[in-house]
């Protein structure tokens, strides 16, 4: 009995929730493939995913962020918005040079997260409430700075949005018989390495650690010793921070600010962390899983407009289709909890051949 | 000071307001001992673990560890200064590995070493025999697995005094055991363990000393093996033998042809008390009794289907009847005023006379709202009747007094006319003026017919008004009393001497 124990770990419920929303993925874009094996079976499309989402991928990964935290940021989706509108004027105005806009859009970022975060973390009011306010904030700055649509004119940023990344050996042959190279975005690779650098962040730094700790249960996590209000307040921060860099990886994929920029983003970033395998209640998440859950969002609406369903109807299949994968991994999490001890297992014939494949006594 | 002492709390006082928590208590604590301090509800325990743990600030006294005086400003610098403390509720994080319990929260390292970690806890947990892995989410072990995890958690932070509070509430026998031998084994390398626990047995079976306390006050020090368990129960009620007074109850006894209200057979429930008869008959008071956390309450609440019934025939009227939620319960005409009247019972912000009504209005279905004028003549009924201190009928509950929110959620059982009436403490922590008016209430009601279960910790009251009690011990009921045994001397013998019934 305690040998057995000892080989095996159970699997954390954050860990199983990540398999699932991959699993999800991969079903949906198999679905995808069969439906339309055009247009889905070309690696470009998959890419094109990530190309034009880098901005909601990035939200997704600083959602998760604060709700791991036990929280909530409904300010995302403006801060982005701001940034973006914010970055266009000021590359338009005289003098301006890209490296300044980035440190702007960070600026603003943080600045949004600092605020925020101090008066959630140390003066204790509804997250919820504050970061509401913080996205009328956003949006009211952001009409205020500019209301009408401006494009990004200068060579220097326009040669940045231009500039993408071959890979030499994926791709597809068009119809000439001429091969394309696929091709990736800036902004994918800023998305790319936000993903990384915070997954990193919150599996090996003491910072990581006692968010998982706070969200799991922040009377607990005092008494352990963790300073929860600055653990809070640090996931805030870096919440607002990720926040400015979508706001700038929107600005590289569109090369344009409008007042409409990124508007509804926190509810698909929250709807992405939530399929991504990250719980509202706190505490359990993995932040490889909200560029999963962004994607598998993505896919929906690819299949439907693909699909050529009118755009009214879209959003309700992607209302129901989100509501299903939640109530799957409810039941599932439900499932493991009252039996005690729902297990991932090998089915039994499967266990037996693969025993008498490596030899080892049954 | 004494050889070996690692604890001394002198002269330690606490007063809350309107209530003196702790008077002059002292308590010593030796190395390599398991030191259980036991009391009744409200006798301090509590409240001078607190104090020692820094949780409440001592109003006056010394605490001395290892012979210097200390003043811990937080639970922190508590455990920093080497108490260790394990709370009833397991205060680790459920969401995160075994060995991230261990170690968060320590160190000043801002990277996390997994590897290092993994093998230190590993370390940990096999050198004190927990079957648990470093890697697994604390969520996955079971209750007793969590709380040795936190206890290793405070040992390995050096700690020389270990304070257990209620660690066993939680836990079934086989895992009580587990944690037994952890303490043992805890106590042979020198660790003193101060102990809290409301099982009798458990305290025989690890203590070396016991400290008694009694309404806030130091009833004694104790070698445990000196002090048979009926003389450890005596003084945690708060009579000696000699002078017990002879309260007879004021109650005739009940004639036993009067039909049966109530009856029920192997009765259990999700609450974790052993299957039980029970009865009451028209007109009746009966009680149960035994120390806190001896399972009476659980009996009633299993009565009233308040926790999962999970086994057992019950009769109303000796019509057999399947309760299985509060509101048939309800139905059956069975009322139920329960402990906690905070989280169970009154609706703080809602008005004196919507809190009276309530019941009968889930009862009659809330699509068939009572008008105002109707409401309003009910709640004045029973605000004479009870005579409820309030300024008016539309007063918000929460801001009356203990008692008399006491009163109302009395009188919303009283307004749906139950047959039965359980009432669950619902003296606690009212003034005795207000104690002695629902004491007379209760009587009279039952010599109005109704059959009425009565809990309190007060032993006298209980003997004053019930005319049966039903002894509990250990979630077992080891006896029945009635007539002539009602006495507090026959109590406690029967709690003392009360075995397993399965034993």
């Amino acid at each position: 009995m305690t040998k057995l124990k000892e080989n095996r770990v159970p699997l954390s419920n954050a860990n199983l929730l990540f398999i699932i929303a991959a699993v999800i993925l991969l079903v949906m874009y198999l679905f995808a493939i069969a439906l339309f094996p055009e247009s889905f079976t070309q690696p470009q499309t998959f890419f094109d995913l990530f190309n034009n989402n880098a901005a909601l991928i990035i939200l997704a990964c600083g959602m998760s962020v604060v709700m791991i935290g036990g929280g909530i940021d409904i300010s995302v989706g403006g801060v982005c918005g701001l940034v973006t509108m914010s970055c266009a004027v000021f590359l338009q105005s005289a003098g301006a040079d890209v490296g300044r806009s980035v440190l702007l859009a960070l600026a603003i970022g943080l600045a949004f997260g600092a605020l925020q975060g101090f008066l959630i973390a140390y003066l204790e009011i509804q997250p919820f409430i504050i970061t509401l306010a913080g996205m009328f904030l956003a949006n009211g700055v952001m009409t205020i700075v500019n209301s009408t649509p401006i494009r990004v004119e200068l060579p220097a940023f326009v040669a940045l949005f231009e500039t993408k990344l071959k890979i030499a050996w994926l791709g597809t042959v068009n119809r000439h018989g001429m091969f394309i190279p696929c091709k990736i975005s800036i902004s994918m690779l800023i998305a790319v390495g936000v993903i990384v650098a915070v997954a990193l962040l919150l599996k090996w730094s003491r910072f990581g650690r006692n968010l998982y700790a706070v969200g799991g249960n922040a009377q607990s996590a005092l008494m352990l010793g963790i300073n929860v209000k600055r653990t809070r307040f640090l996931s805030y921060l870096l919440c607002g921070l990720l926040s400015g860099i979508a706001g700038y990886a929107f600005l590289l994929t569109t090369a344009a600010g409008n007042v409409g920029n990124a508007s509804g983003f926190e509810m698909k970033a929250i709807a992405a962390s939530i399929i991504g395998g990250t719980m509202l209640t706190g505490g359990v998440g993995n932040i490889l899983g909200s560029p999963i859950g962004a994607l598998s969002l993505l896919t929906i609406n690819e299949i439907i407009r693909a699909a050529g369903i009118d755009s009214n109807i879209q959003t309700i299949i992607s209302g129901f289709l989100l509501c299903f994968f939640i109530v799957l991994q409810s039941v599932i999490i439900w499932l493991r909890d009252r039996s005690g001890g729902f297990k991932l297992q090998r089915p039994p014939w499967l266990k037996a051949s693969l025993r008498t494949r490596d030899g080892e006594a049954p | 000071m004494q050889e070996g002492t690692v604890l001394e709390m002198r002269g330690i006082c606490k007063a809350f307001p309107g209530v003196r928590a702790l008077h002059n208590v002292d308590f010593t604590l030796r190395a390599g001992e398991v030191h259980a301090l036991m009391g009744e509800n409200g006798a301090g325990k509590s409240t001078l673990i607190k104090v020692l743990t820094a949780v409440y600030t001592k109003d006056a006294g010394e605490i001395r560890v290892a012979g210097a005086p200390v003043h811990f400003k937080s639970p922190q610098e508590a455990q920093d200064g080497g108490v260790g403390t394990v709370y009833q509720e397991v205060t680790l994080c459920p969401n995160i590995t075994v060995a991230e319990n261990l170690f968060i929260g320590r160190g000043k390292s801002p990277f996390i070493k997994w590897k290092g970690m993994n093998a230190g806890a590993k370390a940990i947990l096999d050198s004190l025999g927990i079957p648990a892995m470093p890697g697994q989410q604390l969520s996955s072990c079971s209750l007793a697995v969590q709380q040795m995890i936190a206890i290793a958690r405070a040992v390995d932070m050096d700690c020389k005094i270990l304070v257990l509070d209620e660690p066993t509430s939680s836990l079934d026998e086989d895992e009580v055991k587990k944690l037994f031998s952890l303490m043992r084994d805890l106590k042979a390398r020198g660790v003193a363990i101060l102990f809290v626990t409301h099982f009798l047995d458990q305290v025989y079976e690890v203590s070396d000393r016991i400290t008694v306390l009694r309404g806030g006050e130091l009833v004694g020090e104790y070698v445990a093996k000196d002090l048979p368990q009926y003389e450890l129960v005596s003084k945690m009620m708060g009579k000696a033998l000699e002078d017990i007074d002879e309260i007879k109850n004021t109650q005739a006894a009940m004639e036993s042809g009067e039909e049966y209200l109530f009856e029920a057979e192997g009765l259990a429930s999700s609450a974790g008390i052993s299957p039980f008869d029970f009865h009451i008959r028209k007109g009746e008071v009966n009680g149960f009794t035994g120390l806190l956390g001896s399972g009476r309450s659980e009996s009633v609440r299993a009565i009233f289907a308040a926790d999962k019934v999970t086994g057992g025939a019950v009769k109303v009227k000796g019509k057999r009847v399947k309760i299985d939620k509060p509101i048939k319960a309800m139905k059956q005409g069975i009322g139920y005023l329960p402990e906690d009247r905070k989280a169970d019972g009154i609706i703080a912000d809602l008005s004196v006379r919507d809190n009276i009504i309530l019941a009968l209005q889930v009862m009659k279905g809330f699509l068939r709202p009572f008008s105002k004028a109707e409401a309003q003549a009910f709640a004045d009924e029973y605000i004479a009747a009870l005579n409820i201190k309030t300024a008016s009928a539309d007063t918000p509950v929460g801001s009356l007094s203990g008692g008399n929110q006491q009163k109302v959620i009395l009188a919303r059982w009283l307004l749906t006319h139950p047959d039965y009436l359980i009432l669950d403490e619902p003296t606690r922590g009212i003034d005795i003026g207000t104690k002695v008016e629902i004491q007379k209430l209760v009587l009279r009601l039952a010599s109005e017919g109704m059959g009425v279960t009565f809990i309190s910790s007060e032993i006298e009251e209980m003997l004053r008004t019930c005319s049966r009690l039903i002894v509990m011990k250990d979630r077992h009921i080891v006896g029945e009393l009635a007539g002539e045994q009602l006495t507090q001397d026959d109590v406690m013998r029967t709690i003392a001497k009360g075995g397993r019934a399965d034993a």
